[in-house]
């Protein structure tokens, strides 16, 4: 196994193009699992942390750019970032310990295509685009997008994501992400849920994105949930509605870590109270 | 040895303290060596290829392709074994398949290479031919006839006719008429309770580094519970003497019963045999939950009547556990330990030792009684609240005393259930307001205690320092309280004593660290030591006054007269007796070599306070107390260490860990991830009340404080729940996929 910490992106892409056995390394905390558990054997290990950009966030149009090595606890740490989509840097931050923190990418979580990734229903709720690269050149491709199946993205041979978009935050607007597991940290979603909403002056939602992670093979953009809610105030009804509507979208499987009828219940569940911490920082109040 | 009365709790200068632990700053620091921390020149790294199949004959297997890539040293099978002694056949064959391979993970061969990368490659070059067999998982299907039959002929004459074959063994303990009870009851209850399998859980995976001269002289660094245990299993199982083999334990990364037996050594220095070279193998955490000793899942039937004033009229449980795919599951004890804590006129218990195609189960933290409690005390605890009566109250009108004669035969010595009841009723946690969806839970719990051989070697160096050498490795902090023991019975202080774990070589046979025996057994050993010692020191310093050695007595670490008539000398002290002891005859130590008795039987009461989330089913711990008897707390840190990590593998137990099988036969959750022991955030501070009442089978008074505490909170947890999302639960783990199912089926 090779090791190649390329200085910039022709040249990762070189590496990346010319051999089968290449593994992307940005945070490496799921890669470092994966090699030690001998789930894969790579050739070569290319590591972009040394790629310009990569560990920045950048204010672009308004809304925020992040680049491929930025760990959570750098998103956590970023007031602008942190002001605008508290509900995607709270979906990152939930992602493994304080110390996986410190390494934990956000493009890592959308990269290797988990179903339960916590940042992904965020990421799509938040209309998050990503700037992959690679032998064909540049090209911008919606977070949804992205994953195809477990452990399967739409990523050509020899692509990689070098960024993803944040766009701007409207006024009366906000953002929150809920996952539930049996644990209180350290562990992975038996179902997310990802939601962004703006209000009119009245409190009626006027823009709204749900998303749902692990109740399919990839993340759900439930838009009959939002359809549920536009145009109303989040009100019990409303709030029943949506629930509904998510319990209704959620594909799930019954597996170790849940049942169908859990699964479904508990996307309604989590639905309910996104919209609510999203309503609150909508309105400017703590949540 | 018996309580010495002599000896009051005011009278005790170490004992009762809290010293820094002696192995702390190696610990804290990473230069504390445990299993895969030892190296050696030219070690080989030794992996082990495992059955992926349940159950499946193993017709042949084909080793060529791996032996003939550079870099392969040594295969083995189970052929290179032999036939081995009888009372070690069980445990080969689950160190490495015979005939068959009985579950998911089973060793089927090994291989030793020379780097990690080569043994990889050689074993995916080993053919195995299976053909594969129908297997059974679960306990009840098990014991129907017609199940897959693990073992032809190995079913003990106790099972009567009609049950499976893998049905092994039936147990029953008890006295009085049941059903005769039973009529004199208000109300009787009867359920079935189920519990998951779980495994100990503990940090440090299996590892050992084994050696073997070529004129039969062996060598072995493991990580293990009991070094002397895995010399004479090794030996006995490679034919060996077992002086030619030497053990020397390394730090332990927690146990909990799991490293009582051995998977890999036996493998390891049958590679290094075959290889001539040093083996190190070390577990991957895959294998430790596929393939080492997890406990046994279960299905339990209670029925217990009670009067409507509380009183227990007549108490039966039959016990079924699934013990892996070996004979040997913990329903012994499960049945045993299910009424120990109460003082019943009608009590019976039948249990059922059954075999299936699971890890064969190793001992875990007061095997068999956990699951016994939480049936037996849900059932109580229903009871009471059916009555309306306080579940404390209940306990403490049907709980076991000194002069009750336990469930399982004997009549019970001085004893500390009531003192724990008592405690916990006065306690402000029993009358604190509890909010929406919250409820409170209390169980008690039981464990023997045991003792068993022992020796222990006390040296005075020659600067009048002491070294005690205990043969028991160090899981709870037992060198601190050997060393506070010591200290204590020479009268000097605690920085003047070393402890050390010494090798299979440096003393006579030590049983492994189980029972909760090591501070009792091996504490009552090395104070005994200290007195030989003591007497030693005394004789010299009388040989030096001239005086008769009975004119001299020990206290505050120096040899004084014993009263004006013995003549007026100055005290001699340790470090001036040990500075002239090559004058007056030599080096001085003490010895004890004991089979201990009277380790002194142990009871604890749990409280919970959870709340459970009605939506999603979740249940969160708010508060939680411990109240144990530990008899005498000899470093009172680590009694409550013991009782808070009890509690916490309890609530583990209780509400997510579970062995979790396909019904393919497979572990699905061979991991931590999807094996959720709990983390730190779940748990508030475990409080803890420590109660002393003194064994009458130890000087200090000391009990065994490890286990008990793993026994009553699977079940004050359940009801706790059962009490706040306001249905009974019967079934653990209480996940929150059946916590949520359960409420929704209760609204109807």
């Amino acid at each position: 196994m090779r090791y190649e910490a390329p200085q910039d992106v022709e040249a990762a892409v070189r590496i990346l193009a010319a051999e089968q056995g290449a593994y992307v390394l940005a945070g490496g905390t799921d890669l470092l699992v994966k090699l030690r558990s001998e789930m894969v054997e790579p050739e070569v290990v290319v590591d972009i942390k040394r790629i310009a950009g990569m560990k920045a966030i950048t204010a672009e149009d308004g809304g925020w750019r992040i680049g491929a090595a930025v760990s959570g606890a750098e998103m956590g740490e970023h007031a602008g970032l942190v002001a605008d989509w508290p509900g995607v840097v709270e979906a990152a931050g939930l992602i493994g310990s304080t110390q996986v923190q410190g390494r934990a990418t956000l493009t890592g979580n959308l990269c290797n295509a988990s179903p339960a990734a916590d940042s992904v229903p965020a990421m799509v709720a938040a209309g998050a685009v990503a700037r992959v690269v690679g032998p064909q050149g540049t090209r911008d491709v919606d977070v949804i997008d992205i994953p195809k199946g477990p452990g399967k993205t739409t990523l050509a041979a020899g692509e990689f994501i070098a960024s993803v978009f944040l766009p701007a935050r409207g006024a009366r607007s906000g953002d929150a992400y809920l996952r539930f597991i049996p644990r209180t940290e350290m562990d992975i979603a038996v179902v997310g849920c990802g939601i962004s909403l703006s209000l009119d002056a009245e409190g009626r939602v006027t823009a709204a994105r749900v998303a749902l992670g692990a109740v399919g093979p990839k993340v759900i953009l439930v838009e009959a949930a939002a359809a549920a809610i536009k145009r109303r105030v989040l009100d019990e009804a409303t709030l029943s509605d949506l629930a509904e509507a998510c319990s209704a979208a959620a594909t799930p499987i019954e597996d170790k870590r849940g049942t169908v009828d859990f699964r479904r219940h508990v996307a309604g569940v989590l639905a309910r109270r996104a919209a609510v911490i999203a309503e609150a920082r909508a309105k400017g109040e703590k949540a | 040895m018996a309580l010495d009365d002599t000896k009051k709790v005011k009278d005790f200068k170490v004992v009762g303290t809290r010293p820094n632990r002696p192995d702390g700053i190696d610990k804290v620091t990473g230069r504390a060596r445990f299993g895969a921390d030892m190296v050696a020149p030219g070690m080989l790294t030794g992996r082990i290829l495992r059955s992926p199949h349940a159950h499946a004959r193993i017709l042949r297997i084909d080793t060529s392709k791996a032996e003939a890539l550079p870099g392969v040293k040594a295969v083995v099978t189970r052929a290179d074994f032999g036939d081995v002694p009888d009372h070690v056949a069980d445990v080969i064959d689950n160190c490495m398949a015979g005939d068959k391979a009985l579950y998911d993970g089973h060793a089927v061969a090994a291989i030793a290479a020379t780097s990690a990368a080569v043994a990889r490659k050689a074993l995916k070059l080993i053919e195995v031919e299976y053909e594969v067999l129908p297997h059974v998982t679960d306990v009840d299907a098990a014991m129907r006839p017609g199940a897959p039959v693990l073992h032809e002929g190995a079913q003990q004459e106790t099972v009567p006719e009609g049950y499976s074959g893998n049905v092994i063994s039936r147990v029953e303990f008890g006295h009085g008429d049941i059903e005769a009870g039973l009529a004199k009851a208000d109300r009787v209850v009867e359920r079935t309770y189920r519990t998951g399998a779980t495994h100990q859980g503990y940090i440090e995976p299996h590892a050992c580094l084994a050696t073997m001269s070529a004129d039969g002289q062996g060598d072995l660094w493991v990580c293990t519970q009991g070094h002397y245990m895995v010399r004479n299993v090794c030996a006995a199982i490679l034919g060996l003497e077992q002086g030619q083999l030497r053990v020397t334990a390394s730090e332990i990364g927690g146990g909990f019963g799991g490293k009582t037996v051995v998977f890999l050594e036996p493998v390891a220095l049958m590679l290094a045999k075959k290889s001539g070279r040093p083996v190190k193998m070390v577990m991957s955490r895959s294998e430790v939950l596929r393939a080492t000793g997890p406990t046994a899942s279960t299905s339990i039937d209670v029925r217990i009547g009670m009067k409507k004033d509380g009183r227990i009229t007549a108490a039966f449980a039959e016990l079924r556990y699934q013990g892996g795919a070996y004979p040997g599951s913990p329903v012994d004890m499960g049945s045993m330990s299910a009424f120990a804590p109460y003082d019943l006129e009608n009590v019976k218990t039948v249990g059922w030792d059954v075999v299936t195609n699971r890890p064969k189960a190793a001992a875990y933290r007061a095997p068999g009684a956990p699951m016994a409690a939480f049936a037996v005390e849900s059932a109580i605890d229903e009871l009471a609240k059916g009555f309306g009566l306080d579940p404390l109250a209940v306990r403490l009108m049907n709980g076991a005393k000194e002069g009750t004669r336990a469930s399982y035969g004997p009549t019970y010595p001085a004893i500390g259930l009531m003192a724990t009841l008592e405690a916990a009723h006065t306690h402000p946690h029993w009358t604190a307001p509890l909010g929406e969806n919250q409820g409170r839970g209390v169980a008690c719990g039981f464990w023997f205690n045991f003792g068993g051989d022992t020796c222990v070697s006390l040296n005075v160096t020659p600067d009048g320092t002491v070294t005690v050498s205990e043969g028991n490795p160090d899981i709870g902090g037992s060198r601190a309280s050997m060393t506070m023991m010591a200290a204590e019975e020479l009268g000097i202080p605690y920085d003047q004593v070393r402890t050390i774990i010494a090798d299979t070589g440096s003393l006579g046979q030590n049983e492994v660290t189980d029972g909760s025996r090591v501070t009792f057994a091996v504490g009552l050993a090395t104070i005994e030591a200290a007195r030989a010692a003591k007497r030693e020191m005394c004789r010299r310093a009388a040989m030096i006054w001239g005086i008769d050695e009975e004119a001299v007595e020990w206290e505050d670490g120096a040899a004084r007269p014993a009263g004006p008539n013995a003549g007026k000398f100055p005290p001699m002290t340790i470090k001036e007796i040990a500075a002239v002891a090559s004058n007056t005859g030599g080096p001085i130590a003490g010895h004890h070599e004991v089979t201990a008795e009277g380790a002194g039987v142990s009871f604890g009461t749990h409280m919970v306070d959870v709340e459970v989330d009605p939506d999603t089913g979740a249940t969160k711990i708010l508060r939680y107390t411990v109240f144990q008897d530990a008899g005498r707390a000899v470093h009172p840190a680590y009694v409550e260490g013991q009782f808070q990590g009890g509690a916490v593998q309890g609530i583990g137990w209780a509400l997510n860990e579970e062995y979790i099988y396909g019904e393919d036969g497979i572990l699905q959750n061979a991991g931590f991830l999807d094996y959720r022991i709990p983390v730190a955030s779940d748990l508030p501070m475990i409080d803890t009340v420590i109660l002393e009442i003194p064994n009458p089978g130890h000087p200090y008074g000391v009990r065994g404080v490890g286990e008990t505490p793993i026994v009553p909170p699977l079940a004050a947890v359940a009801n706790a729940v059962s009490a706040a999302a306001g249905v009974r639960m019967t079934q653990l783990p209480m996940s929150p996929p059946r916590v949520l199912a359960a409420i929704q089926a209760a609204k109807g």
